[in-house]
């Protein structure tokens, strides 16, 4: 508006690893005065008072009561992404800030990530391409071999809007689903994937080929997947995470796969993430790891930034807050 | 031995059917193919000594269309060069850098939509894409319908629209080189070419200047000639090209499939009835 300046919004950084997109940067500047935390941490005592959003990009700045503490004027907090087990929400809403996340529209690029790993796993494709490209090859051995996807069983472990979007997927490729959720979903929803609800989780791990974590981090879901769960599952299955690291146990999961406990592991997420790069799971010839780009594709990425402006310009005008969280 | 001979199982192309090896195995009966591509064998001087040819076609169409479904999630979310990232000793990339493609409400272009090509359309449209295909013959109304595909008459028309492009045709005189210069200059800049037929569709050459200079924006490639390719081909640099060594159907049960189907095959021949999938000379 004339004469008025614009909000001002706290970022981690531009550019970088994880940083704002700069092509995203102009879109931004157009609605708010953008201040990066070294910025703000070099003019605290005027920058502190202004700040009234933060616009938090793959989980940073990390928001403590500190940083609360000192932003007396903050309104707002979007979080890019659907997860919010790196915000407390509990004391976010104590400072009386709202909190929005994108939850929608990662959900056809995180269930393709998650198929793309189920059949990067699979087919080996990974290891296929360095044999084709490697100076060493000189010929395809005519047994080397894959397992089958079409026909083989997919057990989703935890079936929201991912979950189910996975479960479309998989139904064009003629697997047979199991899921495992809090709750059942309705007979409708189940029909339309062929889906079989499994009660306990055992029952899924026992009979699937592919186990497919698909849940929020949450206290319940935390280490939801350790050494009794590896040794429930077959030989022969393969461990697709697209959740977040902490669901599964990652020291059991390094020495079930070490062992053949299971077959091979696909993940998009870790803890920590990036690993340390001297971790076992990059060493491992049957792993797929991929750093966390469940919803990084350029379409995405863009609206999940015009959400977030959105959710900031409306909580700073008092109005209700698209996509907001409630603790 | 050659005259106990009475049918040949052929492995991954493999013994070479020549002039020669027919000439020796006077008893011959049947040759039985491991898989559904037959332009290796030479049709016409087989079935001159006599001899009946059987493909496997049933085994082959799901675990090739996965293949196929492989190869596009791969590479529009640019899986082989993430993973190399994220073991990478550095580990220094800047994310909005390795952005992958959406593909719900992106356009796949099917080339050939046989049993093979139908079923890549199954998948895609479950992933939300939006189909056309290209084919010598359309298909039934009700087919198109199934998987909502739109029919392209001219392929140029496909090409122009599509941000995936893969083809899944057999290899025939007129499919050689389908894909060349002109063609890939009617691609979107944006697109990706597929591969999962024979490399011989492509023209190779033209293939690796429009990689090169942007003219596309990436490949994948199942299948390439020869394969494998040398050591020193350009495709093998190329960031924006993954190449697998022709996984086809090489899965566990599709090869085993396809033993069951090239047995029903040899065993009919043998007690002279007919073949469940003969491939004639056209």
């Amino acid at each position: 508006m004339e004469g008025q300046e614009l909000p001002y919004v706290l970022v981690d950084c531009i550019g970088g690893r994880i940083g704002v997109y700069e092509d995203h940067v102009g879109f931004l500047k157009k609605r708010f005065h953008l201040i990066t935390m070294k910025e703000y941490l070099e003019n605290k005592t005027v920058l502190s008072k202004k700040i009234r959003a933060i616009y938090m990009w793959y989980h940073k700045p990390a928001i403590d009561e500190e940083l609360l503490q000192s932003l007396p004027n903050l309104k707002v907090v979007a979080s890019s992404g659907v997860g919010i087990d790196h915000l407390d929400l509990k004391l976010l809403s104590s400072y009386g800030v709202k909190v929005s996340n994108t939850p929608f529209i990662v959900s056809t690029d995180t269930a393709d990530m998650g198929m793309a790993l189920l059949l990067a796993s699979s087919r080996r494709l990974v290891e296929g391409h360095e044999m084709a490209v490697s100076p060493d090859t000189e010929y395809f051995p005519a047994d080397w071999l894959g397992v089958e996807v079409s026909g083989a069983t997919l057990g989703i472990v935890g079936m929201g809007t991912i979950g189910y979007k996975v479960a479309e997927r998989a139904k064009a490729f003629e697997m047979k689903i199991l899921y495992h959720n809090r709750n059942q979903r309705k007979k409708e929803e189940e029909s339309a994937v062929g889906a079989v609800y499994c009660k306990k989780i055992d029952d899924l791990l026992q009979q699937s080929d592919f186990v497919l974590l698909a849940v929020n981090l949450t206290p319940q879901t935390h280490k939801l997947i350790g050494k009794r769960e590896l040794e429930l599952m077959k030989p022969t299955a393969t461990l697709i995470n697209i959740s977040r690291g902490l669901i599964v146990d990652q020291d059991a999961l390094v020495e079930a796969l070490q062992n053949k406990v299971i077959k091979a592991a696909a993940l998009d997420v870790t803890y920590p993430e990036p690993l340390p790069r001297d971790h076992p799971l990059l060493k491992l010839k049957n792993v797929i790891i991929t750093p966390h780009i469940g919803s990084a594709t350029k379409t995405t990425r863009w609206v999940m930034m015009e959400e977030m402006a959105e959710s900031i310009e409306a909580g700073l005008a008092g109005l209700p807050v698209p996509r907001e969280v409630l603790p | 031995v050659g005259k106990k001979v009475q049918a040949i199982y052929l492995w991954w192309h493999k013994p070479v059917i020549d002039k020669e090896l027919l000439q020796s195995l006077p008893n011959l009966k049947v040759i039985a193919n491991s898989g559904v591509g037959m332009d290796h064998l030479d049709l016409k001087l087989v079935a001159s000594f006599g001899v009946k040819m059987a493909n496997a076609p049933r085994a082959v169409s799901s675990t090739t269309a996965d293949t196929g479904m492989a190869l596009l999630l791969a590479s529009a979310r640019r899986l082989v060069e993430v993973h190399n990232i994220s073991i990478s000793p550095s580990m220094e990339y800047c994310e909005a850098d390795i952005l992958g493609v959406k593909l719900a409400g992106a356009t796949l272009g099917i080339i050939g939509m046989g049993s093979i090509g139908y079923k890549i359309a199954l998948r895609a449209k479950a992933f939300e894409m939006k189909i056309l295909y290209h084919n010598r013959t359309r298909r039934k109304v009700q087919d198109e319908q199934a998987v909502d595909a739109t029919y392209c008459r001219r392929i140029d028309s496909l090409l122009q629209q599509a941000d995936f492009v893969m083809l899944v045709v057999s290899l025939t005189p007129q499919t050689h080189k389908l894909i060349g210069k002109k063609e890939l200059e009617l691609m979107k800049p944006t697109a990706t070419l597929i591969n999962i037929s024979r490399g011989a569709v492509v023209d190779q050459e033209a293939l690796v200047a429009a990689l090169q200079t942007g003219v596309i924006r990436a490949a994948a490639l199942d299948v390439t000639s020869p394969e494998p390719l040398p050591r020193d081909h350009p495709l093998l640099k190329l960031k924006n090209v993954i190449i697998t060594p022709h996984l086809g159907i090489k899965t566990d049960k599709a090869t085993y499939m396809i033993t069951e189907e090239a047995v029903e095959n040899i065993l009919a021949a043998l007690s002279g009835l007919p073949l469940p999938s003969e491939v004639l000379p056209s």
